[in-house]
């Protein structure tokens, strides 16, 4: 804005100013009005919603599936999308912190004159985009399985008691951690340890379960798995056996 | 600058001294009697405290033709005070500690009286007050309200934005149930992620490099004085703004009567 615009803009603003109205009581009296609908949502909300309390903190269980508020869908959904590691900075702080900064800053690079929506077609795209992204990230993050599942269908050739034991076994190959290090298909992350979306080509089912006994530093041993549940164990030892 | 003494709204009659008609010692009846002691402290008052000036054109000052959206900021305000009410009667019940914190939330939902009710106002206001704030940044945007000469109210609300976010991150530890802490052990390794600044951020959320007694007293401490106050102050300084630079009134909306040039 140049200095006619914002002269002729105060001017105006003047103008409508004094054609308004008093803020006592005709501005008290509408917040009022919402001052009561925010109140009676809340409460309504509370006395059909609650509030549930989940089972104590537990820092030595592996297996919890870690979920945000439902307002941080979106920045939880940015990490599920962007996967390469050397990428994951970028996810978790760049892009949120690139969006707070232009927001920021928004009124001292938008310096046009023009207030109108309508007017000011490139801001208010801008504007519907971003609305629509972050709903899209939102539902996305709140439709999506947990980072621990593992994505993959069952080979065609399993059924009946081999098929439960495979989709078991994938289950606690997913909440057992083995996703920090390995890759399994789309999931899991390309690091310390080695691929393991064909690892049955490599390893016949005897050496995976002595590996998941014995394994190399500094992946954990699964002997007291074998040891305590022997079941979930054998789930393991068969779906890792038939990644082919 | 004007004279603001010529734009103030004048007192009202119905608050001013009125004078006695020639001959009358005494007002009348009971009711002009109670009146005029009313006049006498509120004059007493003002003359001490100066704000009758300050009320009056707080109250009377013309805001421009508006639609409810418009409210929308001032709903805002009201669910945080309602997060601020029903937040101080949680603390009263909460104990900060990784062994006291889950037992003293179980007591308050299944124990005390109207306990679940509370916690359930305190949760779902926060969720209303996201959503109400997103709504307020979205009709701010949209109406072109961020715009000369009200750039740095749009920034104050921004601050006032992430410090929303980050009472709902803290908060959200708070219970010490599953949910929470494991929620709240990623978002703290999300922090640590981030470039320079990252891993010290979160050396700081958690008390030290590891998720220990003190990262809850550090949330706790945080969630309930550190940023309640910096939103208190940016709402102070956001509505002062407000009030001295004026509303916007809708950009479809002209004068009636021309401008004078």
């Amino acid at each position: 804005m140049n200095r006619k615009e914002k002269e002729e803009y105060l001017r105006e603003y003047g103008q409508l100013k004094a054609e308004g109205e008093p803020f006592f009581p005709y501005s008290v009296a509408q917040d009022s009005i919402m001052a009561v609908v925010v109140m009676a949502i809340i409460i309504g909300m509370s006395l059909v919603l609650g509030a549930e309390l989940g089972p104590k903190a537990d820092p030595t269980s592996t297996t919890y599936v870690p979920r945000p508020e439902w307002y941080f869908f979106f920045l939880f959904e940015l990490l599920r999308i962007i996967k390469p590691p050397q990428l994951v900075p970028l996810a978790t702080i760049g892009v949120p912190t690139i969006a707070i900064i232009l927001l920021m800053l928004l009124p001292f690079y938008d310096r046009g004159a023009e207030r109108h929506p309508l007017r000011r077609p490139i801001a208010t795209t801008a504007g519907i985009l971003a609305i629509f992204a972050m709903g899209y990230l939102t539902y996305m993050g709140a439709s999506a399985g947990s980072p621990n599942e593992i994505e993959m269908k069952a080979p065609s050739g399993l059924t009946g008691a081999a098929l439960v034991q495979w989709e078991q076994g994938k289950t606690v190959v997913g909440q057992s951690g083995c996703l920090a290090c390995h890759q399994i298909g789309e999931n899991g992350n390309d690091g310390l340890g080695p691929k393991l979306t064909h690892i049955a080509n490599k390893l016949p089912e005897q050496a995976i379960a002595q590996t998941l006994r014995n394994p190399t530093s500094p992946m954990p041993s699964f002997k007291g798995l074998e040891e305590s549940n022997p079941a979930k164990f054998k789930a393991m030892v068969a779906f890792l056996g038939q990644l082919n | 600058m004007p004279d603001l003494k010529k734009l103030l709204p004048p007192i009202p009659d119905s608050l001013k001294l009125q004078p006695r008609r020639a001959g009358t010692k005494n007002p009348g009846n009971a009711l002009d009697q109670a009146a005029e002691s009313g006049i006498h402290a509120g004059a007493w008052l003002d003359e001490r405290l100066q704000l009758s000036g300050a009320v009056r054109w707080a109250l009377f000052r013309k805001v421009p033709r508006h639609d409810w959206t418009y409210s929308l900021g001032s709903s805002v305000m009201f669910a945080f005070l309602s997060q601020a009410v029903t937040g101080v009667f949680l603390a009263m019940a909460y104990d900060p500690s990784t062994t006291g914190a889950y037992e003293s939330i179980r007591y308050t939902t299944n124990e005390a009286f109207l306990g679940a009710f509370l916690r359930g106002m305190h949760k779902w206001g926060s969720t209303v007050m996201v959503v109400l704030v997103f709504l307020h940044m979205a009709q701010t945007f949209f109406y072109g309200a961020y715009k000369y000469p009200r750039e740095l109210n749009w920034v104050i609300g921004v601050v006032l934005l992430i410090l929303t976010m980050t009472m709902s991150f803290t908060g959200y530890l708070l219970p010490f149930d599953q949910r929470s802490y494991w929620a709240t052990i990623v978002g703290v390794n999300i922090n640590g992620t981030g470039p320079i600044a990252g891993p010290y951020l979160s050396d700081f959320l958690r008390a030290g490099p590891e998720f220990g007694a003190m990262t809850l007293s550090r949330f706790y401490a945080i969630h309930m004085l550190l940023v309640p106050g910096a939103i208190g102050a940016m709402i102070g300084a956001h509505l002062w703004l407000v009030m001295r630079l004026g509303t916007t009134s809708p950009p479809w909306n002209k004068p009636r009567k021309k401008a004078d040039a």
